[in-house]
């Protein structure tokens, strides 16, 4: 009888409640959600001025080639065998893609503006999203987020179990083996080196210093500022030149808003894309589905406590018509 | 036997199947966290390649929190109501509640690091990773040495 009880009282009552909250998405979750546009600093990129020069890129190079890593060699014997090992480390130079070694490239577009075939070159690095996932769904908090929007990753905390790179939409943070804490851990069976990806020069930044990538540019393409002014600015250009934007909305909003002469979908054709080459394609919210079962989980012990409640009055019921009949 | 009978009323049959399948998914999610079902070649087996995708077991995770957190919450009422002047809690089980609990404390300070704008500190969070997985794995010893040795959650006065 006392498993009956139980049985209806919890399962229809807590259960339901709990299930029809999850399911039903919880309003003002947004609102809980809402970033603070005054304190993250976001980056307005105006592709239509950018010339393709690489000035950022050399800049970015020189400004961070102390983070850059310096793997110990021989790597170990990984286990199992497939973990691939990715040593970028006799490929330095490269710098038409991202890796450990080059956190920024120009990723080129052959497309037409009024009739006239132009190319495009667009600046290409970490978006900085305003929830970044790299950041929040990094097993060991390696991977963080300034307040002022940057996130960037502790070479001295990350295994390289590249988690990062997979949830990122472009695929950004690159790994090299034979670097990082793993070594003094279990090298042959956990992690495997260190993800990099760009910081936004967050050591600049904290010295009020702009980034290296903006500072060389000499076409004035990237603007810095808070990340509510530089949407209003990119707005603005956007209205401007009839141009589009990139970044608002991408993963619930980032930190790096591009304005494009042509639309983002043709871009996206136009470049080339693949490992280290990331897309120009839109993108959903990736932590809001998570996110939007944080408040049933405030509810759910409401639902347990009612249905326990329901289960005793149930029980108290039942006992006094037992004692009447 | 008598001991068992009495400790299989205490938490009705479907309420206690509930708490192992919720705790099991948790554990099975919670580990997936890590990159290491793929690594290990767990999501090539047919049918769990679904542990390999992260966000899948995140949304998992939460779902297998929201009804741990219900769960919970009805049998600390229940007990509190209908059961606490016949059963006592043994030793084992409050081990068992302080760890759940501090399971249950650290996962929802993650939840929160987890929404944007959240403000959490990095070295709290390291703190909170490192706590919530140290936690599980204290949890699934006790609950391991428990089973051996019968330990039940409660006792009748």
């Amino acid at each position: 009888m006392e498993q009956q009880i139980s049985r209806r009282s919890f399962l229809k009552g807590g259960m339901a409640a709990a299930a029809g909250v999850a399911a039903a998405g919880i309003p003002g979750t947004e609102a809980l959600a809402a970033p603070d546009e005054s304190k993250q600093l976001a980056t307005l990129i105006d592709i239509s001025k950018c010339v393709g020069c690489e000035a950022c890129v050399d800049a970015c190079s020189e400004v961070n080639a102390a983070k850059y890593p310096n793997p110990r060699k021989p790597f170990p014997k990984m286990v199992p065998s497939r973990v691939p090992v990715e040593d970028w480390s006799e490929k330095q130079d490269v710098n038409d893609r991202l890796t450990p070694y080059n956190w920024l490239f120009i990723q080129h577009a052959e497309v037409e503006i009024n009739g006239e075939d132009t190319e495009l070159t667009i600046p290409r690095r970490c978006m900085h999203c305003v929830n970044p996932p790299c950041v929040k769904l990094c097993p060991w908090g390696a991977a963080r987020q300034l307040e002022n929007g940057i996130s960037r990753i502790d070479s001295d905390l990350c295994l390289g179990g590249s988690k990062c790179k997979k949830l990122c939409p472009w695929n950004i943070p690159q790994r090299q083996t034979g670097t990082g804490l793993y070594l003094d851990i279990l090298p042959s069976m956990a992690g495997n080196g260190v993800m990099y990806k760009c910081d936004r020069c967050y050591q600049r930044v904290a010295e009020g210093e702009l980034p290296a990538c903006i500072e060389a540019c000499p076409e004035g393409v990237q603007t810095i500022g808070p990340r509510d002014e530089i949407i209003k600015k990119a707005h603005a250009l956007a209205r401007e030149i009839n141009g589009y934007i990139y970044g608002e909305k991408e993963n619930g909003g980032t930190n790096t808003i591009y304005v494009s002469p042509v639309p983002f979908e043709e871009l996206n054709k136009a470049v080339e894309k693949g490992k280290g080459k990331p897309h120009l394609k839109p993108v959903k919210d990736t932590m809001a589905q998570a996110n939007n079962l944080a408040a049933a989980m405030l509810l759910a012990p409401v639902a347990g406590i009612a249905a326990a409640v329901g289960k005793y009055f149930k029980n108290a019921r039942t006992l006094k018509r037992g004692s009447n009949q | 036997m008598n001991q068992n009978f009495a400790n299989a009323r205490v938490i009705s049959r479907p309420v206690r199947w509930m708490y192992l399948a919720t705790g099991f998914f948790l554990v099975l999610t919670g580990f997936g966290q890590m990159p290491i079902f793929k690594r290990y070649y767990i999501a090539d087996i047919p049918g769990l390649g679904w542990l390999a995708e992260f966000f899948v077991t995140h949304y998992i995770h939460y779902l297998g929190a929201i009804v741990l957190l219900a769960l919970a919450a009805y049998m600390v009422a229940d007990y509190l109501m209908s059961k606490r002047n016949s059963w006592n809690l043994t030793a084992s089980g409050y081990v068992r509640i302080a760890l759940l609990t501090g399971l249950l404390v650290s996962g929802a300070l993650l939840v929160i690091r987890n929404l944007t704008g959240s403000s959490l500190t990095a070295g709290f969070i390291i703190f909170l990773d490192l706590t919530h997985l140290g936690l599980v794995m204290v949890f699934l010893f006790v609950s391991l040495y428990c089973l051996i040795f019968k330990k039940h959650w409660t006792t009748r006065r």
